[in-house]
């Protein structure tokens, strides 16, 4: 119906006859939506922190322990290992991933433009729309002993280093870490290939007339223009870390010993193969908190109005 | 000055006549760039294309190409059955959480009952949440509802998992529509749901679109959810099922590469025909999530 339409048959409603009729139609729209989420989401959550404070192997009696389990997941050394290793996925899951796209963006600033920009645009985001496990086995093939790394490390002559990394006691967490870099390069770079590509030109003609260096320019425009955007990508990897599953999973099923186990692989473990739910929920729940604790800053030095 | 030449350049550029230096060197990276990205593919293909159950070297076309390997991968992991069942659950999750994530988010931004504020910020609470956080509970209220080891299992808890996102992003959308439109439908007499289903849906049909890509995407390469819910390959979402086959065919790397490379085939097919769209929507869907 058309504005014209609307004027024509313009007729006063009393709209306080129908107050409650609108207020129950309003309801109607959002209380599908919140019947799932509560269902799948609030009650579970709910469900997480009831377990936690109980030692049940899922088909018995459960006995009440309080807060002992997350005592065990706090302080017991192979926890905190496993914590921190999620932690050191962030180094690479982010760090990298960020620092290549903000090289590349400031590099490639205003040349994206053409036929050639918009296939590279495709070919970055692949990694993006394929699943994780596939990346997770296409990197497992790329880094295992005869692979194409090992390969191409032979070719340059540092065959002596050449290993199953993935199988590897040192280098099988930077490895994991380098699969999940690859995944969000392409994301992360895009993200700030079109914020660079937002920041007025004038600001860069300026700085070049007052003879500031390529330094300057990265330092006092570059970075406080993509404020925001960074702050997007810090958000989306540091959760892609944190929450980390597929890839390793698949890549390394958390091997050698717990060198690459990281919280959402053994909850999955703990709750399905060892049946301690009361310790996978409390595992689940500090890594709920951690990730919120995580973001929350992140969003808060980001978000702020330029 | 600056400003004419700049001008000057952007005219060349599509011309391709007179690369300036800084177009070359932006090139050469994303060359690179391209050349990372693509690199993992290109080497599981050379494997796939190996006699199957060797062990070929990383990257190496083949003497003898064993195109057959793809065959036997889509027969012996059962692709057909695999292809059929993502589609159905993808079929079970998008239209409806897309539908009822769109009437919350109008809900929410334009009806604004009170008291609505309090349950959107339930909504955006669960933004963040991780999969894994909440797995436990979901394995035993999904075997209580009866469902579990059915489609069901990964359908239903997925809905209430992506209205987070969904009622963040429609409402996103539906604010910035003038309340104008609402209140000339209602002036002509259109109830909500009419005013709903004839202006604002239409209107918001963008912003559909790309939550319906971005949920079709999750629901297609999730993983999580039906390795712990399906405990049938064949039931689960083509990339549940890839868990499976990596146990199976572990030690038979050109058959795993090539099976592989046929269930990342489909997502990334849509992705080349409707790219705009994609893209788009992964930005957005980023930047707003």
């Amino acid at each position: 119906m058309s504005l014209a339409d609307s004027q024509r048959s313009r007729r006063a409603r009393l709209p306080t006859s129908v107050r409650g009729r609108a207020v129950l139609v309003a309801w109607a729209f959002i209380v599908p939506a919140f019947i799932f989420y509560a269902t799948f989401v609030l009650v579970p959550i709910g469900l997480s922190i009831y377990y936690s404070l109980l030692r049940w192997d899922g088909i018995g009696k459960a006995t009440f322990k309080g807060l002992s389990n997350y005592l065990v997941v706090l302080s017991e050394s192979d926890f905190l290992q496993i914590l921190g290793n999620a932690f050191q996925l962030v180094a690479y899951f982010t760090l990298i991933p960020v620092a290549i796209g903000l090289g590349v963006a400031s590099a490639i600033r205003n040349h994206l433009g053409g036929r050639f920009g918009a296939a590279a645009r495709t070919v970055l985001f692949i990694p993006q729309v394929i699943p994780l496990v596939a990346a997770g086995i296409a990197w497992s093939w790329m880094l295992a002993s005869n692979g194409v790394v090992n390969q191409a490390l032979g070719l340059i002559g540092l065959g002596g280093i050449a290993r199953g990394w993935l199988g590897d006691f040192d280098f099988a967490l930077p490895a994991v870490g380098l699969i999940g870099a690859w995944v969000l390069l392409g994301l992360c770079t895009m993200l700030l290939v079109t914020g660079i590509a937002r920041i007025d030109p004038s600001l860069y003609e300026a700085a070049k007339i007052d003879g500031a260096s390529a330094w300057d320019e990265f330092r006092w425009i570059t970075l406080p223009g993509l404020r925001q955007e960074i702050g997007v990508c810090v958000t989306v990897t540091v959760i892609a870390a944190l929450a980390s599953f597929d890839i390793v999973y698949i890549a390394t099923g958390g091997g050698p010993g717990i060198q690459t186990t990281v919280p959402g692989l053994e909850i999955y473990r703990l709750a399905f193969a060892h049946r301690q739910v009361g310790l996978a929920s409390a595992l689940a729940v500090v890594l709920m908190l951690l990730v919120i604790v995580c973001v929350l800053p992140i969003q808060w030095l980001t978000r702020q109005p330029k | 000055m600056s400003a004419s030449v700049a001008v000057a350049q952007s005219r060349a550029a599509p011309a391709m006549r007179l690369l300036p230096v800084g177009t070359i060197s932006a090139r050469a990276i994303l060359v690179a760039l391209m050349f990372v990205t693509l690199m993992p593919f290109v080497t599981m293909f050379s494997a796939a294309l190996a006699p199957s159950g060797t062990y070929p070297p990383g990257l190496q076309w083949p003497a003898n190409p064993q195109w057959q390997n793809f065959v036997d991968a889509f027969q012996s992991a059962h692709m057909d059955q695999l292809l059929l069942s993502s589609t159905i659950i993808a079929l079970g999750v998008v239209p409806l959480s897309a539908l009822i994530g769109t009437m919350a988010g109008f809900g929410i931004a334009k009806l604004a009952p009170k008291g609505s504020k309090v349950v959107y910020l339930l909504f955006v609470l669960g933004l963040t949440l991780p999969f894994e956080g909440i797995i436990t509970p979901l394995y035993y209220e999904v075997r209580a509802l009866g469902i579990l080891n059915t489609k069901l299992a990964i359908i239903l808890p997925l809905i209430g998992l992506y209205m987070p996102f969904s009622v963040y992003w429609m409402r996103a959308h539906f604010v910035n529509v003038p309340d104008e439109l609402g209140e000339a439908a209602q002036i002509d007499g259109a109830s909500a749901w009419q005013q709903f289903w004839l202006v604002q849906v239409p209107i918001a049909r963008p912003a559909i679109l790309s939550l319906a890509i971005l949920q079709f995407l999750w629901t297609w390469n999730q993983f999580l959810l039906p390795i712990v819910l399906v405990e049938v390959p064949l039931e689960r979402t083509m990339a549940g099922a890839l868990g499976a086959f990596q146990g199976q065919w572990g030690t038979n790397i050109p058959l795993l590469c090539a099976g592989s490379l046929i269930i990342l085939a489909p997502t990334v097919a849509l992705f080349v025909i409707f790219q705009k769209q994609f893209v788009a929507a992964l930005l957005q869907g980023a930047v707003k999530g």
